[in-house]
């Protein structure tokens, strides 16, 4: 069974249409790459998986669960919506931590919130915060980041803090993690350290969507490649097909730009 | 006539009293001030537009008049125009209504720099909490209000300092904060009449008084230098 499903999913912003109509679907521990020219609606699209954006139309399932479905008005709310986001996972082109709290604490700040809601948290408070601390502490060794659990982000580098932002993202255990141009806001010499963490995780089968211009990244690590332009996937495939032999026109002159560049 | 000697005791333990007074006013409209500045910031950023424009409407009129204006009006239009004078009569009365005043008056002040603050934190702060499953309120809360709170300080100081000197327009209700303690040896009181130097003296306080909050508020501005 496909871990997500997306089907006729529409986006209007303001009179201009970004979304067309985008159907796909993806299977438990893949890797999918979204490629395509800016504007073309690939963050949009990634924006509306995280429910960042309302799709006007169409609907979203996870695991055969309806998560979003425009038609029907009790899945849209806030209220509805909030937990179920937590079935994605979303990496920020700007990272955007939280300034304030240490790469330790801004790991673990979600998961802290999140338990206070559990019903028994009075009685275990102390073990389930011992276990998130635990968990987080993990992600941060795995990341690389092992000796600047205490660091703020200012005191981290473009790559260290993207790689803050990674293990944040997965102290939540989503299904599916998002990247939105994860090495986009980076000097090139601090893409390397990036890719190498999102490469390990595709290696350990973490269902990912990765929105990139890293063509070279995109064909060896993801699974199936989706090329979008103008509000429409043109083509998807394995990126053996996709990236090396493209079958539309529009593809071939995409990536073109990117190998004669 | 006494000598200078004589009169300063007498002198500095009504100021003393005075200024007393005006402490009070002080922190009684920071207190209110603070929240209700709050409140008037969100009112102005509401998606609810009748009550965007109320707050907006608000924030024109106090801004754009005169405290003291807004000081006679308060304590005098309840009694004098519309004979049921609500806050009643001595130093009571007067201290209520120009509470009443200031907190209105600096909370529409606030209600600006806060809107200032919240406004200029990256939108990509409240979706990075919205996609890690937070609310709203916990993203004002835990993740926003620091860093806001780090923004207005420096324009916050500045306020906070001139609230301090504001507080001497509550003479013209004859409130007896420190003001109306110096002036009160210019025509006589306790057998000092005719010295203006109580008056001059008054100075003295304030400068004393915001020196101090300088340092304080400094203080507080390094302590929230730990990031950016």
């Amino acid at each position: 069974m496909a871990i997500l499903e997306a089907e006729h999913i529409q986006k209007t912003f303001g009179g201009v249409q970004v979304l067309k109509d985008i159907s796909f679907s993806m299977e438990k521990g893949q890797t999918l790459s979204i490629i395509g020219s800016s504007g073309s609606g690939k963050t949009t699209l990634l924006r509306c998986l995280n429910f960042l954006e309302r799709p006007d139309t169409g609907m979203i399932r996870v695991n055969g669960e309806t998560l979003f479905d425009a038609g029907d008005p009790d899945t849209t709310t806030e209220r509805e919506i909030r937990k179920k986001r937590l079935h994605f996972g979303l990496v920020f082109q700007s990272f955007n931590l939280f300034p304030q709290y240490t790469a330790l604490q801004n790991v673990m700040l979600a998961g802290q919130l999140l338990a206070k809601e559990a019903e028994d948290y009075k009685v275990r408070k102390r073990e389930i915060n011992l276990a998130i601390e635990e968990h987080a502490r993990e992600l941060l060794t795995q990341m690389g980041l092992g000796d600047r659990m205490g660091n703020y982000p200012h005191q981290l580098s473009g790559g260290q803090c993207q790689r803050v932002a990674i293990a944040r993202a997965l102290a939540l255990t989503p299904d599916i993690l998002c990247f939105d141009e994860p090495t986009s806001a980076l000097d090139p010499e601090l893409t390397g350290e990036v890719l190498r963490v999102i490469r390990e995780l595709a290696d350990k089968e973490t269902t990912m969507i990765i929105v990139t211009h890293e063509m070279a990244f995109a064909r060896d690590v993801a699974d199936r490649v989706i090329f979008m332009d103008d509000g429409y996937i043109v083509e998807q495939g394995p990126p053996a097909e996709v990236i090396e032999n493209p079958k539309e026109e529009r593809t071939r002159q995409f990536l073109s730009r990117y190998t004669q560049g | 006539m006494q000598l200078f000697t004589e009169q300063f005791p007498i002198v500095i333990h009504s100021l003393n009293i005075g200024f007393l007074q005006t402490l009070k006013l002080f922190f009684v409209t920071l207190t209110g001030a603070f929240p209700l500045g709050l409140v008037i910031a969100f009112g102005s950023m509401s998606h609810f537009r009748p009550l965007r424009y109320c707050a907006k409407v608000l924030v024109w009129i106090i801004r754009g008049t005169p405290l003291m204006i807004q000081l006679l009006i308060i304590y005098y239009f309840p009694g004098l125009v519309l004979h049921n004078p609500i806050w009643g009569g001595g130093e009571n009365g007067r201290f209520l209504a120009a509470s009443f005043s200031f907190i209105l008056n600096y909370a529409c002040y606030f209600s600006e720099i806060y809107r200032g603050g919240i406004q200029s934190i990256p939108v990509g702060q409240t979706e990075a909490g919205l996609v890690l499953g937070m609310t709203r309120r916990q993203i004002f809360v835990r993740v926003k209000l620091l860093q806001m709170i780090k923004r207005i300080v420096p324009p916050m100081s500045n306020e906070i300092i001139t609230l301090v000197k504001d507080t001497s327009l509550a003479r013209i209700i004859a409130l007896q904060e420190i003001i109306w303690a110096g002036q009160a040896f210019m025509k006589g009181s306790q057998g000092i009449s005719g010295a203006i130097w109580p008056l001059f003296f008054t100075a003295v306080y304030y400068l004393v008084c915001n020196g101090i909050l300088t340092v304080l508020l400094g203080y507080l501005e390094k302590k929230l230098d730990y990031f950016k």
